[in-house]
């Protein structure tokens, strides 16, 4: 049960993420959904990668035995990257919008005609 | 090693780098002169074109090509301590990959040249140039790479570069709101393409496709990792449920970005294809998924028509068309995915449905991006797209008038231009698969013929209105790039055999050929 803590994490940030995206009406509230939904699959990414007892891949101080393959931790690293770019390019699209329409509710933001 | 080794050999690369290098030169290239950049980022674009020919005239002679980054040899797939597993990131383009590669450099090309001329009235051209180029290469690296990691990457490459380019125009806040609709919708997705990943990493500790398709076992995590891709690829491929994005996104973007991105929805597209038939191919519930598929396609023809019918702005009209559209290439590919068990049925009608569904991917590129083009020269002229302001530009613009003509009636599927072509092998085939979804397609046709009748009437028909007295034809760049593309939909609807003996059936093949894949980069198998 406890090994699978950092799954039920994941699956409990997953629907925070989402309910967050779905309901909230404010344009930073939903961005901090979508960086909670990047969060809970980096810590998912992260817990696969996990073994224990494993030996890190650092050459330097390891002993000459198997160690893990770090390929979850370079696919966190590459995706929090995205991240950051997704966030700063909502951010953005959020002070254009706030500039233009005065307003971050997305209720409000509804000027192109269905 | 020559120059031209050099370049075949690493043709894979070089078709993203060269866009990728040229993306981030071409502002400080943009601080000598105008015309330098353009210069620099036209010749970019027909380079990397260059490269997607000559790898895509290898990968039809020869077979899959694969290419391996920071290998002793490019095509030493899995390294010799490694234990059999393909650990470095690879490139694997197969005939479906290559056939992708080449509507993106012939659009790419043309879309490129067009803009040159129609955003040279805009600011900020650094950031557009930069932005298109990254598209570019985003679009090359989803449909040649042969990791899924990588699929990922340069997925979100492509949402990025895309969404900066729908806001580009900004229009009162308006681009913006539609950049943002289609901006949060994609990183939806994305994430959710993300933890399909995980999923299967965590099964079967690869992100290689060939070694994930090798090591399939349609598991119940299997299952959810479809769902989550499906769902994802189809919300890009804007099918119809989730095709809200689409109208705003396409019709608050520059007239070229559009074109384009009809080329980057496509690309989600053969990622649906390519996990659908490369990773599960016949494990699938073939049956059920491929009803699933020709029910999106099915819904999306006919949500999209009929949406296009009252639209008062050219672009939306054009861009629910587009979302109808992209439900022949769904339809007909599902049918292929329906019947891929049975042997029998798959040699009578199921293969013809796919090439079918993957030709119409080419046409739809060609056609759809000359009416978007047409939309754009409208636009640069007379400054609106609304249909109501508009009459009598026939008089005027008589080029763009033909252009029109050449693009509307190939969607509507009327002979002798290229969607007649791929229309008709899908409804033949769908007939024999189950007729009333055939009659369905061929309705959708019709409707869409009335639609563009409609439109032609509105924009270039009438006496010629006195306040559009004196525009002119749009400028020659827009003219050649929009050419371009009408010289293709001629002659893909001159000789539809050609193409479909040469291009179309080598991928559709590629695309069923599951163990071609997983052998063509490990080995044997």
């Amino acid at each position: 049960m406890l090994w699978n803590l950092p799954f039920i994490t994941v699956v409990v940030l997953t629907f925070i993420g989402i309910v967050t995206v779905l309901l909230k009406k404010n344009l930073i509230k939903i961005l901090l959904g979508i960086n909670i939904l990047e969060s809970a699959v980096n810590l998912f990414l992260v817990s696969l990668g996990y073994r224990e007892g494993g030996v890190a891949p650092i050459f330097t101080l390891a002993p000459s035995e198997l160690m893990v393959l770090p390929t979850p931790q370079a696919l966190t690293l590459t995706s929090i990257v995205i991240g950051v770019a997704t966030s700063a390019l909502v951010l953005s699209f959020a002070m254009v919008l706030h500039k233009k329409y005065g307003t971050v509710d997305i209720d409000k933001i509804r000027r192109l005609k269905e | 090693m020559t120059l031209a080794d050099f370049i075949v050999t690493n043709a894979p690369a070089l078709l993203v780098a060269i866009p990728l290098f040229a993306a981030f030169t071409s502002p400080a290239v943009g601080k000598i002169s105008t015309a330098a950049r353009n210069l620099w980022v036209m010749g970019a674009m027909l380079l990397t074109a260059a490269v997607a020919f000559i790898l895509a005239f290898r990968v039809f002679s020869t077979g899959t090509v694969i290419y391996v980054f920071g290998a002793a040899a490019t095509t030493l797939a899995v390294p010799l301590d490694s234990g059999g597993i393909p650990i470095r990131i690879i490139f694997t383009v197969d005939a479906m990959s290559a056939f992708m590669e080449i509507i993106c450099a012939i659009v790419g090309t043309s879309v490129l040249l067009y803009s040159l001329s129609s955003e040279s009235k805009n600011t900020s051209l650094e950031g557009y140039y930069a932005l298109f180029l990254l598209m570019i290469t985003g679009v090359f690296g989803m449909v040649s790479t042969g990791d899924f990691f990588n699929f990922f990457v340069f997925l979100e490459i492509l949402s990025l570069a895309s969404a900066g380019l729908i806001a580009y125009r900004i229009d009162g806040g308006l681009a913006v709101e539609a950049a943002l609709k289609y901006f949060v919708l994609s990183t939806l997705g994305a994430i959710l393409v993300l933890f399909a990943i995980g999923i299967y990493y965590g099964q079967y500790n690869a992100l290689n496709i060939a070694m994930i398709a090798q090591r399939m076992q349609f598991t119940m995590l299997d299952k959810i990792a479809l769902v989550l891709l499906i769902a994802a690829l189809a919300m890009k491929c804007g099918a119809v449920p989730m095709h809200f994005w689409t109208p705003d996104a396409y019709s608050m973007a520059p007239s070229s970005v559009t074109a384009f991105l009809v080329v980057a929805s496509q690309a989600s597209l053969y990622g649906l294809f390519r996990i659908l038939f490369t990773f599960y191919n016949v494990t699938l519930n073939c049956v059920t998924v491929g009803w699933i598929i020709i029910i999106l396609g099915i819904l999306s023809m006919v949500v999209g028509v009929t949406m296009a019918i009252p639209q008062k702005d050219v672009k939306r009209l054009i861009a629910y068309c587009a979302i109808s559209q992209t439900g022949y290439m769904l339809l007909g590919v599902g049918v292929g995915l329906a019947v891929l068990g049975n042997a029998a049925l798959s040699n009578a009608f199921g293969f013809v449905a796919m090439e079918g569904g993957i030709f119409h991917i080419f046409n739809d590129a060609v056609f759809k991006g000359l009416l978007f083009l047409t939309a754009g020269a409208i636009f640069y002229r007379i400054g609106t797209c609304d249909l109501n302001k508009m009459g009598g530009l026939g008089h005027n613009m008589k080029y763009t008038m033909i252009f029109f003509i050449i693009g509307a009636l190939a969607t509507a599927g009327i002979p002798p231009f290229n969607g007649f072509a791929s229309k008709l092998m899908i409804y033949e085939s769908v007939y024999l698969f189950n007729p009333i979804l055939a009659i369905i397609a061929m309705v959708v046709s019709i409707l869409t013929l009335a639609v563009f009748v409609k439109v032609f009437h509105s924009i270039f028909m009438g006496p010629q209105l006195p306040e559009y007295a004196d525009v002119k034809e749009a400028p020659l760049p827009m003219l050649i790039g929009m050419g371009i593309l009408a010289a293709i939909v001629i002659l893909f609807g001159l000789f539809p055999q050609l193409v479909v003996n040469g291009l179309v059936a080598p991928a559709a093949h590629a695309l069923t050929n599951q163990g071609g894949y997983i052998s063509s980069v490990l080995g044997g198998a």
